[in-house]
């Protein structure tokens, strides 16, 4: 089955070792996640696409307990077989705090501030047969 | 009272909660409840500022009310709606330019979370849920300022008791702290009855100059400030997909310094409060957010009563959004509505005891923004 990213831009593609793409505005380093035109901290509108950092800390999360309404949620949203999914906030050193999903959903196994990598997860299959990825970060322990 | 003040002269409300009307129709019924309540009719109104954010275009109300030809301006403002309303109505009449209008919000939503209007990635991966981001908020305040879920339990348990005591209110049954505990987790720390659900419902206010005031009631309530705020850099908002890596005030805290400053007071001239209880962990981090604690100071005060309607500083008076849902047009005007009859001592059953003379409301919404007033008789 081929893969296809949820959307193009928002991390690369193919890649073994995935990465977010973001913006870091040229006036005052200030990085955003997805890319965007303007900065918020310095209202610059110059900024240049960068790739992020792969490792960070969990700032904070949450898990999804029921299934999000669809549209827009694209994902299992059949509340019989729906699995709670963990999302949260992980911080990237020196850049910015990206919002994820996370491959984890059980609150005994999240922590703030724990070790979190950036993965591929599928999310759903679309109607050419293709499996459809987006990001999440993993737990590295 | 000084001579630029402005006055509320008339209350209305569409009963909360699920309605056979559509939305505007309950924003009608609470234009016609206002103006009976002040002893005018619609043709005195000079202007009017209203919003909905699902239920339609609400300068069409005009069609039911009669076309007078008065000056009415649609506000659309997420769930500071009312507030915006409230304030652009406020300045009306303090800069001079009317004598008496009238401020409406009135909402209808489907049943259920509310949908997101997102078809990026983001809302495709299942993220972009308002719910969410008041999970990931409060988890991360629980953890820094040590607050117990028992905490969360307490604030939805406190709503529900005071919701069963306001008419008005869409959910009248008290609910135990069991119940609450053993409700469905929707997103971690929160449960479904610590979440407010999306409703009907519509209310209007009437206001005029201060020194006109009691050509219309005996009772005039007035405005001492009305601010909204929208989010600075570094703040934490809802449906955000990235935060800045250094930490900024946000929209409740500027719009709390701005209408404390306005009205010359601050959060220990205060009375009572309405304040944005999204979920009950809004109300915990508001009570900080917006002076009246310090962080951390909730778990006590809630494990003492402290803000139940006999306490030392009563919040949420009428149940808050817990209690009567989320119309999100309507909901801060609801706040105004229920102060204005605890300032008059209309409140029946859930009135605060010793005549409050001051009181506070704070709203706030996506994508972070904020609207605070404070009243006083
Ligand atoms: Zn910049």
């Amino acid at each position: 089955m081929a893969q296809v990213p949820v959307e193009e831009g928002v991390f690369t593609w193919p890649s073994d070792e995935p990465r977010l793409i973001g913006s870091q505005c040229t006036e005052c380093d200030n990085v955003m996640f997805p890319t965007q035109s303007g900065c918020p901290k310095c209202s610059s509108s110059s900024t240049e696409q960068i790739e992020l950092a792969r490792k960070g800390t969990l700032w904070t999360w949450t898990i999804q307990g029921y299934p999000p309404k669809s549209p827009p949620y694209a994902g299992n949203d059949d509340p019989k077989t729906f699995e709670p999914f963990g999302v949260g906030y992980v911080e990237l050193p020196g850049q910015c705090k990206v919002e994820t999903r996370l491959t984890e959903n059980d609150p005994e196994k999240l922590s703030i501030d724990m070790e979190m990598e950036l993965t591929l997860v599928p999310l759903y299959t679309n109607d050419d047969g293709d499996e459809v990825m987006t990001f999440a970060f993993a737990p590295t322990t | 009272m000084s001579t630029d003040d402005v006055a509320i002269v008339g209350i209305g409300m569409h009963q909360f909660g699920r309605s056979d009307l559509s939305g505007m129709d309950q924003g009608v019924v609470a234009v016609r409840a206002a103006l009976a309540d002040a002893g005018v009719e619609w043709s005195d109104m000079q202007f009017a500022f209203g919003g909905s954010a699902a239920a339609g275009k609400a300068d069409t109300m005009v069609s039911k009310l009669g076309l007078t030809g008065l000056q009415f301006i649609n506000v659309s403002n997420g769930c500071a709606t009312g507030g915006s309303a409230l304030f652009s109505a406020y300045n009306s009449i303090k800069s001079g330019m009317f004598d008496l209008g009238i401020a409406i919000g009135f909402d209808k939503h489907e049943r259920g979370a509310f949908r997101v209007d997102n078809s990026t990635w983001y809302g495709k991966s299942g993220m972009a849920l308002t719910t969410q981001f008041f999970g990931m908020k409060i988890n991360r305040y629980m953890q820094q300022y040590d607050i117990s879920t028992e905490a969360l339990d307490r604030v939805s348990e406190k709503a529900f008791r005071n919701g069963s005591k306001n008419p008005m209110a869409w959910r009248k049954k008290p609910m135990s702290l069991a119940e609450i505990q053993e409700s469905r987790m929707l997103s971690y720390p929160l449960r479904q009855y610590h979440f407010c659900s999306p409703a009907e419902g519509g209310v209007a206010i009437i206001m005029c100059r201060a020194d006109k005031a009691k050509q219309y009631t005996d009772t005039p309530i007035y405005l001492k400030a009305a601010a909204v705020r929208s989010r600075r850099f570094g703040s934490f908002e809802v449906m955000a997909p990235h935060l800045a890596p250094e930490h900024g005030d946000g929209p409740t805290i500027d719009a709390s310094k701005a209408g404390f400053e306005m009205a010359g007071m601050g959060p220990e001239d205060m009375d009572l409060a309405q304040l944005q209880d999204t979920e009950s962990g809004a109300e915990i981090m508001h009570m900080a957010e917006n002076g009246f604690c310090e962080h951390g100071e909730q778990e006590r005060m809630l494990a003492h009563g402290e803000t139940e309607i006999g306490g030392r500083f009563p919040v949420n008076t009428d149940g808050g959004c817990l209690a009567n849902g989320e119309p999100v047009g309507a909901s801060g005007l609801r706040q105004v509505y229920e102060n204005v009859l605890q300032l008059q001592g209309r409140a029946g059953e859930r009135q605060v005891p010793n005549n409050p003379k001051t009181a506070y409301t704070h709203v706030y919404g996506a994508p972070g923004i904020s609207g605070v007033t404070i009243l006083a008789r």
